[in-house]
């Protein structure tokens, strides 16, 4: 009964998400669309580390820096096909993740947060005077090629929605899969005690380096795919340090720890960075940052789940007066 | 007959501080072994040489013929050493049946099995009508027994209990007394740091006394009870 109800909701939420692009013909609103898909992807992909696992990274622009570089010049010089280099880039981020969090993960809670800022303004420096990868100029991505093969599209902005849906899916799909196996379990029980998870035959090392594993290649993906959409990267759009702190606030926003949590940050967000950069224009430069700020601090001090958690309080409140009735 | 577990000449310092020193003591299958000492006598932290949160500074510890000094805790809670915590450490933001699940997934992946698994552990500690509640709603005693269900879903063959009576009521000792004999019955060794002496003295095969972090005694609980040595480390002299 419930599973059905729940299938009948995911395939109605997949039909409309489909069908909105097509009813939103404005090509700015299109691309509003895509960036909240966008967030939404890399948010859900910060989750399973920062979330479930409870390792904050405030790095993760790194992350999405290297799959975004790894595709471009991989096509650039190669001439491969930004479907694969999506994948290479992901893997790669995946062994880098894996390197960098041999040595960060010794240090525990703020401590691995602050190592994580400084392997992400490490990297953007590296690529700014790196040469070989555009330096400070950046990379564009050719146009010789178009369409689904080349993963470049002038006319219209509807293929990069899609695409953008497609990877919020899988990496919704993997991050559901994680959740239910023994990995979710592990990763909840050493951000809960990690001594405890210990003593149960829980290597902590080990199960934070598969956390960051999985969720640094779903972040590579987003970089790929930004690097497509954009058709320009450098190291100032990819590899920023703001970057990493909006992957950190959808889900922190939307709750962490929650399959949705990022969805549902990555709307309000995006939805906020949008209208004060039209209301305010070029003259409201840091109005969404004294928001973020603001959002920071309320969701701090009243809803530290987030608003799934605040939803959830609100279902129990609803329904637990209808019992008593 | 080999011993389940054979400490030898166990010394743990911190810098200047010597919290163990000299420790030797056998634990055969299936025994259960009484630590008992004043505050601040080092069994804590012998609990924590012997499930590998402390590297001990010298001595060795063998496990099932083993040498497993050093070993680190996941590796100790694969040999089959499984502890409870003084302080409980419950996984907060998981169900009752969740936190068991972990212990149980040391040996079984698969969560529908390690579901199983679960289920009946907790029922044999007697917490089957508490399995889908958040476990920070517990009470204290339970949440002491929700440990121990927990180190047991990780199928040991030592079970280190830490003041798992610290704190009960009269009738809640007597239920935790029936517990530790039902574990034992499973053929699970147990070593039991415990300050309740009418919890510990009825089911102890042997006891093991500590003070100022050395080995004053050892013998059966009446042996204990009367070794004046022990007399003089509990009322001064």
């Amino acid at each position: 009964m419930m599973a059905r109800r729940r299938n009948a909701m995911i395939l109605a939420a997949l039909a409309a998400a489909c069908i909105l692009p097509l009813l939103v013909t404005n090509p700015g609103h299109q691309n509003f669309l895509i960036l909240i898909l966008m967030f939404a992807q890399v948010g859900v992909a910060w989750n399973i580390l920062g979330g479930y696992a409870g390792q904050v990274s405030l790095g993760h622009a790194a992350f999405f820096g290297i799959g975004a570089y790894t595709s471009t010049v991989l096509l650039i010089h190669v001439g491969l096909s930004p479907w694969i280099g999506m994948l290479v880039g992901g893997i790669v981020s995946a062994a880098f993740a894996v390197l960098i969090g041999w040595p960060c993960f010794r240090l525990k809670g703020h401590y691995f947060s602050m190592a994580t800022i400084a392997v992400a303004e490490i990297m953007q420096v590296m690529f700014t005077n790196w040469e070989g990868v555009g330096g400070a100029v950046g990379l564009y991505v050719p146009l010789q090629q178009q369409g689904w093969e080349a993963m470049v599209f002038n006319t219209s902005k509807l293929p990069y929605y899609y695409i953008a849906l497609a990877l919020l899916a899988a990496t919704l799909l993997a991050n559901w899969a994680v959740e239910r196996s023994f990995l979710g379990y592990y990763f909840r029980a050493i951000k809960d005690e990690p001594e405890a998870a210990r003593s149960l035959g829980v290597s902590l090392t080990r199960y934070k380096l598969v956390a960051i594993a999985i969720s640094s290649f779903f972040t590579a993906l987003g970089g790929s795919f930004y690097a497509q959409k954009e058709l320009f990267i450098d190291p100032g759009s990819v590899l920023t340090t703001s970057l990493s702190i909006k992957m950190a606030l959808v889900t922190i926003l939307g709750g962490v720890g929650s399959l949705l949590g990022p969805v549902v940050g990555s709307m309000l967000l995006t939805g906020i960075e949008e209208v004060t950069r039209q209301v305010f224009g070029g003259s409201g430069q840091g109005t969404d940052l004294i928001l973020y700020a603001l959002i920071i601090i309320v969701v701090a001090v009243f809803y530290p789940a987030g608003i799934m958690g605040w939803l959830k309080q609100l279902r129990q409140r609803v329904f637990g007066a209808r019992e008593r009735k | 007959m080999n011993p389940l577990l054979d400490v030898d000449n166990l010394g743990k310092r911190f810098g200047g501080l010597v919290a163990n020193e000299g420790i030797s003591f056998r634990l055969t299958e299936g025994q259960i072994v009484g630590l008992i000492g004043p505050n601040g006598a080092g069994k804590t932290t012998l609990f924590n040489c012997l499930a590998g949160f402390y590297p001990p500074s010298e001595g060795t510890i063998h496990f099932r013929g083993t040498d497993v000094t050093g070993y680190a805790p996941p590796q100790m809670a694969r040999l089959g050493i499984a502890r409870t915590f003084q302080i409980v450490r419950i996984f907060a933001s998981m169900t009752v049946l969740e936190n068991v699940m972990v212990g149980t997934m040391l040996r079984y992946k698969r969560v529908p099995v390690a579901q199983e698994r679960a289920r009946d552990a907790l029922e044999f500690c007697g917490l089957g009508g508490r399995i889908e509640l958040p476990a920070a709603n517990l009470t204290v005693a339970e949440q002491r027994r929700l440990e121990v269900a927990r180190a047991l879903a990780t199928e040991p063959k030592l079970l280190l209990l830490d003041e798992t009576m610290a704190g009960l009521t009269s009738s809640e000792v007597q239920e935790a007394v029936r517990l530790i004999k039902a574990i034992q019955t499973r053929g699970i060794a147990c070593l039991i740091v415990e300050h309740v002496m009418e919890g510990i003295m009825p089911i102890a095969d042997h006891m093991v006394v500590l003070d100022y972090g050395r080995k004053i005694a050892e013998g059966t609980p009446a042996e204990i009870s009367k070794n004046p040595a022990v007399l003089a480390a509990y009322l001064g002299e």
